[in-house]
């Protein structure tokens, strides 16, 4: 074993990353750093600034303020498009794949696009890529049902395809929004299991949402606790789950949820 | 100044119309998701019997204004027969297939309205007690505009408080913005949608009844009125009743002036503005965003596989009998006759039309309601190359295509950036346009202000306006029908096989994935636009290439080949077809050409050809080539056993 995460360089360096629609404050000065093998749960309730914190690091808004690098590098103003070819993937919390494809297909497609190779008119699409697409497939235990359409696969072997999707790109770090959502307690574990592996296999740093909070204290390295777009509590599970604002946060302190907690 | 008050008051009266129609139009698509091509005829059909009731009972103010709403009442119940009898049993079909049936209904009606009323246009007569007229500054309006004006207002009244007040209006609000949602209420989706139908075919026959003093009524009025209602629908924002009426305002007003700056083409004005809306605005002036707004598929589509032995043996035999078909004519000409030949050919024509098509509206998703300015288009390409340059055949030809893929990368520049009804309505209204650049010799137009005319001084003739361009034929080696319809046959093979290519590639694959999930295709990285804008190039491409077989078959071309009706007849080619197969478009096109020809002969053809393809729709829910999936069609290895028809 190599050293600690924390000691590593760091893949994705955040700073003061602040983001408001209208008069709204949705993310405030945010800062955090992840390393690669390491699961970092972001947890807070609704409209905490979790989705939006998701937004900006993949490119899909601009934030006002703030850096964000990978691997030393500035992404930030960077195209959604770009972003994913730097090796940023994500996953979504309802599942949405190509549902008028196969298993292998939908994995496919993603290497076909990785490869650069989504506008070749000749060759068919299925012969293109289907080492590398049965590898992920069986890296995630699909590889077997590889030929089923995927609009008629089960839900919990849908997310099993889209993290092989994601892995497609050979990402660096991969945003995770509530990646066991609609799973049954098992299969929630599991999924979140086989990410883990995956994760330490190959190096990728995740971040991810999640209600859950078996999940996040069984697998997170470390959590983040997100209030109204402050960072207002960030450190190993034990940690977070004795600190005293996420606890009034979570279970309520009796105060009114407007307080201000100091 | 008196004159511009006039003018103005007579635009708000001629809105009316166009507001209860476009209105109804509007609820019946946020409700059900129809597009509802026989809205134009329920128009028809209040006229019709408006002024039947009104001969009857008019001869006072209150027969003459019951008769009005009874004939609204009369069309809303026709809506009610349509969707019972018809739409409920196609909800499930894919997207936008009950376009066909209600384009059947549109052909059944004409000629229903043309058996009870014969073809003769009928003068309405004037509303008692509403006969004279005012002065305003000494300039005269007739009473009745001022009835006209007045309506619109008090119909807006009228639904707004149906909607808000209602408990019904409520549940019809809420089944716009989310139709699942209001399933999972338990509320009878049935008789929601059969109401809908109700209150939006009423305010259609309304709209035909009231302005039967000053329109009267004729067999041409409902896809007059069908092609603005759509625009005033689009430009005030789908299922917005108060955009519609502002639309229709503003475009009763346009109308009004514009007939004094462009005397034949105001509709052209309406597209106009329209195409500049949509590319400001997107979802229409108070339109709510289109994810809101998808138009449902039915069920998924499935996987793309090699064909089976089977029907590549088929597929064989198919062309083998193309090949033989002159050889058989030359031998025994009586069995194969040239008519054969010249049928073959048109057939082949269309069914390389309705595959350009189908090239981005299956795999891609993106339904064009114009595509006959790229097959009419790129024909005039050739056509002018000819009539001005001298150009050979040989050169000319390939003009077409060319001319086909500038178009529409031009067009489609604009248009791949919408999606769903306004994509549909921009490609539409860019079709328009160029319907009216040809139709009115535009060029010929602009030469003259540059001082280009002919020795009288009129401007040159360039496109031809309604006379087309004539004497256009092949060169002498192609010009024989042998020779012309193995030229036909084997580009358009060629062709097809082209795309069939392109399809199972990763371009085709990539089109496919932008239409099953635009946000898992953003998320691997997909740039999405520019894939739909190079399919869009490459369907007008071989859109151009039937345009240009087309031309040199018929040795003429007409502003007719860009019209809405051609670009229809490409959609419900595609759609019987059945949008989900490959093979789809080659059916569809195929049955409708032999049918239309076979039909022709008849009087009362529309009627027949209505119902074969009502007939059709409700047999084949998933369209002609839906047949490989029935249970049949599985007997027949023309199906894998798992591919299910639903």
């Amino acid at each position: 074993m190599s050293a600690a995460p924390h000691e590593r360089a760091p893949v994705l360096e955040v700073e003061s990353l602040s983001k408001a629609f209208g008069g709204v404050q949705a993310v405030e000065r945010v800062s955090f750093t992840l390393s690669s093998s390491e699961l970092l749960a972001m947890i807070g309730p609704n409209g905490a600034g979790k989705t939006t914190c998701f937004n900006m690091l993949n490119g899909q808004l601009r934030p006002d303020a703030g850096a964000v690098r990978l691997n030393g590098r500035s992404i930030l103003g960077l195209r959604p498009q770009s972003i994913w070819r730097l090796g940023v993937g994500r996953t979504f919390q309802i599942t949405a794949t190509f549902v008028s494809m196969t298993v292998r297909e939908n994995v496919q497609m993603a290497l076909i696009n990785y490869h650069r190779r989504s506008r070749a008119l000749w060759r068919p699409a299925k012969n293109h890529y289907i080492d590398e697409a049965m590898t992920l497939l069986e890296r995630v235990g699909m590889d077997r049902q590889y030929d089923r359409a995927c609009g008629v696969l089960a839900y919990g072997d849908l997310k099993r395809v889209e993290l092989a999707i994601a892995l497609a790109n050979d990402p660096k770090l991969l945003l995770m929004d509530e990646p066991t959502a609609g799973m049954a307690p098992r299969e929630r574990m599991e999924l979140m299991q086989l990410t883990a592996e995956i994760v330490h296999e190959r190096g990728i740093a995740v971040l991810f949402t999640e209600h859950d909070m078996d999940v996040v204290f069984a697998h997170a390295d470390r959590i983040m606790v997100l209030d109204r777009g402050e960072l207002i509590s960030e450190g190993p599970p034990m940690a977070v789950r004795s600190n005293k604002k996420v606890q009034e946060i979570y279970l309520g302190s009796g105060a009114a949820h407007g307080v201000e907690i100091s | 100044m008196a004159d511009f008050i006039v003018s103005l008051l007579t635009g708000l009266s001629s809105a009316a119309a166009m507001f209860l129609v476009a209105s109804g139009l509007s609820i019946i698509f946020g409700v059900t998701r129809i597009v509802n091509f026989a809205h134009g005829s329920f128009y028809m059909l209040g006229a019709y019997i408006g002024y039947t009731l009104v001969q009857a009972i008019g001869s006072t103010g209150i027969g003459f204004w019951a008769a009005v709403l009874i004939a609204a009442v009369a069309v809303g119940l026709i809506g009610v027969v349509m969707e019972i009898l018809l739409l409920r049993r196609i909800y499930k079909a894919p997207e936008l297939f009950q376009l066909i049936a209600t384009f059947g209904v549109i052909l059944v009606i004409q000629d229903v309205t043309l058996w009870v009323w014969g073809p003769e246009d009928l003068v309405g007569p004037q509303a008692p007690g509403l006969k004279g007229a005012v002065f305003i500054l000494g300039k005269p309006l007739p009473e009745y505009d001022l009835a006209l004006i007045a309506i619109s207002p008090l119909v807006l009244l009228g639904l707004w408080a149906l909607f808000k007040l209602t408990r019904w209006g409520t549940l019809v609000r809420a089944a716009t913005q989310d139709r699942q949602m209001v399933a999972a209420l338990g509320v009878n989706q049935r008789w929601l949608f059969t109401g809908v139908l109700f209150l939006g075919s009423a305010l259609a026959g309304l709209g035909g009844a009231v302005q039967i003093p000053k329109g009267g009524a004729d067999l041409l009025m409902d896809f007059n009125i069908l092609a603005a209602a759509f625009v005033v629908v689009v430009v005030g924002g789908m299922g917005s009743i108060f955009g519609a009426f502002w639309a229709a305002l503003l475009f009763g007003i346009l109308q009004t002036f514009g007939i004094q700056i462009l005397p034949n083409s105001t509709l052209v004005l309406m597209f106009l503005v329209m195409a500049v809306v949509l590319i400001f605005r997107p979802w229409g002036l108070l339109g709510i965003p289109e994810s809101v707004l998808q138009i449902p598929s039915g069920p998924p589509e499935r996987p793309l596989r090699p064909a089976l032995p089977r029907v590549r043996a088929l597929a064989g035999a198919a062309c083998a009998v193309l090949l033989a078909l002159p050889i058989v004519h030359l031998v025994f000409p009586e069995v194969v006759g040239t008519f054969t030949l010249v049928l073959v050919i048109e057939i082949m024509v269309f069914v390389l039309f309705a595959a350009a098509l189908h090239f981005i509206m299956g795999p891609g998703g993106m339904v064009s309601f114009g595509h006959a300015a790229y097959f009419g288009g790129g024909a005039y390409a050739a056509a002018l190359l000819v009539k001005f340059a001298d150009a050979p055949f040989e050169l000319a030809f390939w003009a077409a295509p060319v001319g086909g893929a500038l178009l529409a990368f031009l067009f489609g520049w604009f248009c791949v950036r919408l999606s769903g009804v306004y994509f549909a309505m921009l490609t539409l209204a860019f079709a328009q346009i160029a319907w009216a650049f040809v139709f009115q010799d535009m060029p010929g137009s602009v030469l003259k202000t540059f001082g280009i005319a002919d020795e009288y001084g009129a401007p040159l003739k360039i496109t031809g306006g309604d006379d087309g361009l004539n004497d256009i034929w092949p060169s002498q080696w192609a010009s024989a029908r042998v020779s012309y319809y193995y030229i036909t046959v084997g580009l358009s093979v060629a062709a097809l096989w082209i795309m069939r290519r392109i399809l199972y590639a990763p371009f085709g694959y990539t089109l496919r994935a932008g239409r099953d999930s635009p946000l898992r295709a953003a998320a691997i990285g997909i740039d999405l636009t520019r894939h739909r804008w190079l399919a869009f190039a490459i369907s007008g491409a071989f859109t151009g290439l039937a345009g240009s077989l087309f031309l040199f078959s018929k040795g003429s071309i007409f502003p007719t080949t860009l019209e809405i009706a051609r670009s229809f007849d490409a959609l419900l080619m595609v759609l019987l077809g059945g949008v989900q197969s490959l093979f789809g478009p080659i059916f569809g096109a195929a049955a409708l050409t032999w049918l239309n020809d076979l039909f022709s002969v008849l009087s009362y053809w529309r009627f027949l050809l209505g119902v074969t393809i009502i007939a059709l729709v409700l047999l084949l829910p998933q369209g002609l080539a839906g047949f490989a999936g029935t249970r049949l069609g599985r007997r027949l290895r023309l199906a894998r056993p798992e591919e299910m028809a639903t």
